[in-house]
């Protein structure tokens, strides 16, 4: 079964497997949030949302929602 | 002699690479603080000399992650270069990367070169390339991206000159594209484009076509055009997709022989405080000890300054008075004007501190951890953590608070920000505020360091976000909007914030606020006085009547001379004005002059000090420009015999001022923001009511 950035523990990594448009912003993709590239989850905020994510030499929070839909391999 | 030529240089860039300290330095205090015709985002222009007959006029684009647009401030970026038309079209295109990230900065320079426009590279804080392990091969780095590329470290000042260099010779640099998308994503499609649009770049065409909204600048014909590609929503989406992937695969590709990182176990400052300021406890115990440390220091460092600029302003008034001719022109400047700028500029203390405060905080990188730490909880209000910013702002001033808001993805989110950020207590209410509490609270200390005017003071702003929180909640309940919300925000490295660009900020917002909000001061002043020098037929006659009225009373000549002016200023245009409203006023506790000063102050809230300074200091005949604290503590009420300003009329203007709409400048922001006249009037209502009825609830029980 597939895992989403929304089920990573923090410190854990994963490889993006796909992203679709139809569910995330354009704008995650530009940052560099691609298929094929290392995610780690870094910190989730103090109520377990937003998601602090290190990706493509980013640092970025994004919501669960939005984190959820971002399906990854585990590493 | 040679005349000097001027090109445009645009200077665009990711959110946090120094872009604005670049343009610090290439323009120093040589800049000036517009706006776009239509909107109210900064415009930020400086020119800086490149040599002795060619200047370069700057523009500090907004920073952006790419040339596709998701708020209003990066369809600027969008506008002034896809435009070739725009009046700001650049001659040449510097993009700002920061040497850290340079991967993601690439995805915007490889869009901008495809443009075709001339563009540099440059790649800020590079003195920092040796202790984080960088090695960068400059001249690989220019073949790869047919381009100059330039080293620069706008805080050391490295680098400045070469770049300067570089823009001086623009005409020489390549403009082919690095990563041209047209082949690679789908060529028939692309070709098609090319055919309907010949006379656009092929990318500029993809661009048009790409963007949910129409762009404003081509024509109906040209839009037809485009319309008809839009309507492909499926592929278009797709070949986003695919561009996306494109350009970091040639980035990637360029990255590989051009640029390494040997990471060596640095100190992860970052990660440990990270840990500390987002902590379930922590984060919020040092959230809530840096705003109280912010609004202490505004009571504490501010009150100085004002107080030298109140007594100022009145010595100003005496001596202009001792020297100036007596004539209608001299009684204007004293009674109309002088009060007037100085009712604005005894607020300039308490702004140029809280600008101070917040730019602190979003150079150091601090801001965006508030974001994420509040966003969860500012959701259940139907707000975003990006609110924050514009609720800690809207305490300075509530215009480019609302303007902050644009940040906010969601319109749903968004549009109760906007909404709701008024209430929160701006330094337009400060003097109000400060004149109100003086008068009507005791100056008493409890356990040595709260002051009783202090905890009032710091209770209404308590008040306003309180006012400002449930206000959002309410319209969380009932707003229907759908909310497409996404939320992205980038938590930037931590950096040690520079003086220079702190100052500089705090400069340029400090005076484009005094000029902004002092236009109107000024001329209201000025209205008002003619309003209260001028009436009908019992203003002219006043001293006939007040002389016959009084001549059973044996009057002094000072205390004649003031019974005539209070009996001209109640009969003059603004006296009558005052007294039409007073009834609907009147079980509130204000009388009719105090209702002069709430009209005017629909203008803008500060005026009311300025009003009541200029209305009593035209009944004002005694030989000392008295403060207008003085003046006010002095003001009797006819019918009780007692003071105007008691405690129960005191705090219900206090109320009074904390809930009502009285700024046009918000009003109009609004208006711009949300395109509608809907939600500028809702505010206008919804806020002055509850005024209102507070304002009246305070008087009724506490006289």
């Amino acid at each position: 079964m597939l895992e989403t950035i929304a089920q990573l523990q923090i410190g854990e990594k994963g490889i993006i497997c796909d992203v679709s448009l139809d569910k995330i912003p354009l704008k995650l993709l530009e940052m560099g949030c691609l298929p094929g590239k290392e995610v780690e989850l870094l910190q989730k905020a103090p109520l377990e949302d937003p998601l602090y994510i290190r990706v493509n030499g980013s640092h970025l929070a994004i919501r669960v929602e939005t984190a959820s839909q971002i399906a990854i391999s585990k590493i | 002699m040679s005349k000097t030529r001027s090109i445009t240089v645009a200077l665009v860039g990711n959110p946090n690479t120094g872009k604005t300290s670049l343009f610090n330095q290439l323009t120093g205090l040589n800049q000036k603080v517009g706006n776009y015709p239509g909107i109210t985002v900064d415009k930020k222009q400086g020119v800086c000399e490149l040599s002795s007959n060619l200047n370069a006029s700057i523009i500090d684009l907004p920073g952006t992650y790419s040339i596709n647009p998701t708020s209003l401030d990066e369809n600027i970026v969008y506008e002034n270069l896809v435009d070739d038309q725009n009046p700001d079209f650049p001659d040449v295109v510097v993009v700002v990367a920061e040497v850290e990230n340079l991967k993601r900065n690439l995805f915007l320079f490889t869009q901008v070169k495809d443009l075709g426009i001339p563009t540099v590279l440059a790649i800020n804080m590079s003195d920092q390339m040796s202790r984080k392990g960088i090695k960068i091969d400059i001249k690989a780095l220019e073949v790869a991206l047919k381009t100059k590329v330039v080293l620069v470290s706008a805080r050391k000042k490295i680098g400045i000159t070469e770049l300067k260099e570089v823009l001086r010779n623009y005409q020489d640099l390549n403009t082919k594209s690095v990563a041209d998308v047209s082949e690679r994503i789908h060529g028939y499609f692309f070709k098609r484009i090319q055919e309907a649009l010949p006379h656009f770049s092929t990318y500029k065409s993809w661009l048009l076509i790409s963007q949910e909204k129409d762009s404003s600048f081509i024509t109906s014909e040209e839009q037809e055009k485009v319309d008809f590609f839009k309507a492909k929503f499926e592929k278009i989406k797709k070949f986003q997709h695919k561009e996306a992937i494109y350009r970091y695969q040639v980035i990637h590709e360029i990255l590989k022989n051009t640029y390494s990182v040997n990471r060596t176990e640095g100190t992860d400052l970052r990660g440990k405080l990270d840990r500390i300021l987002t902590h379930k406890i922590f984060g919020y115990v040092i959230f809530a000890l840096i705003l109280i440390v912010i609004f202490q220091s505004i009571f504490a460092w501010a009150s100085i300054p004002m107080e030298w600029i109140d007594t100022g302003f009145a010595r100003l008034a005496d001596f202009a008075k001792a020297q100036l001719p007596h004539g209608k022109f001299t009684d204007l400047i004293i009674e109309g004007v002088i009060p007037g700028i100085g009712g604005i500029v005894i607020f300039v203390p308490q702004i140029a501190i809280l600008f101070m405060f917040v730019a602190i905080l979003e150079e150091t990188g601090y801001m965006s951890r508030v974001v994420f730490l509040m966003d969860k909880i500012m959701r259940r209000f139907g707000m975003s953590g990006k609110s924050v910013i514009p609720l800690v702002s809207g305490t300075a001033c509530a215009i480019p608070a609302i303007m902050s808001s644009r940040n906010i993805e969601s319109w749903r989110e968004r549009l109760i920000t906007i909404l709701v950020v008024p209430f929160t207590t701006c330094s337009a209410r400060i003097p109000v505020y400060t004149i109100l509490i003086a008068l009507i609270i005791p100056d008493k200390h409890y356990l040595g360091i709260f002051n009783l005017q202090g905890l009032t003071l710091l209770a209404l702003y308590f008040l306003g976000f309180f006012a400002a929180i449930s206000s959002a909640f309410l319209l969380h309940k009932t707003l229907k909007i759908k909310n497409t919300s996404f939320f992205v925000i980038e938590l930037p490295n931590y950096k040690i914030p520079s003086p220079k660009n702190i100052g500089i900020t705090v400069v340029e917002k400090t005076k484009a606020f005094v000029f902004g909000a002092g236009k109107i001061i000024l001329a209201i002043s000025i209205v008002l006085w003619f309003l209260a020098s001028y009436g009908g037929k019992d203003f002219k006659n006043a001293t006939e009547i007040v002389k016959s009225q009084t001549a059973s009373l044996e009057l002094s000549e000072i205390e004649l001379s003031q019974e005539i002016a209070t009996y001209q200023l109640e009969h003059s245009y603004i006296g009558k004005l005052g007294k039409t409203i007073e009834p609907a006023i009147e079980p509130l506790g204000y009388d009719w002059k105090i209702g002069i000063a709430l009209l005017s102050s629909f203008a803008a809230r500060e005026v009311f000090v300025g009003t009541l300074a200029t209305i009593y200091s035209v009944a004002d005949e005694g030989e000392n420009t008295a403060t207008i604290k003085e003046r006010m503590r002095s003001e009797v009420n006819p019918i009780t015999g007692g003071k105007r300003f008691t405690f129960a009329s005191g705090m219900s203007l206090l109320l009074f001022y904390a809930f009502a709409m009285q700024c046009m400048g918000t009003l109009a922001i609004v208006k711009r923001e949300t395109n509608s006249w809907k939600w500028p009037i809702l505010q206008l209502v919804g806020m002055t009511g509850l005024a209102y009825v507070f304002g009246l609830i305070a008087f009724q029980f506490l006289k």
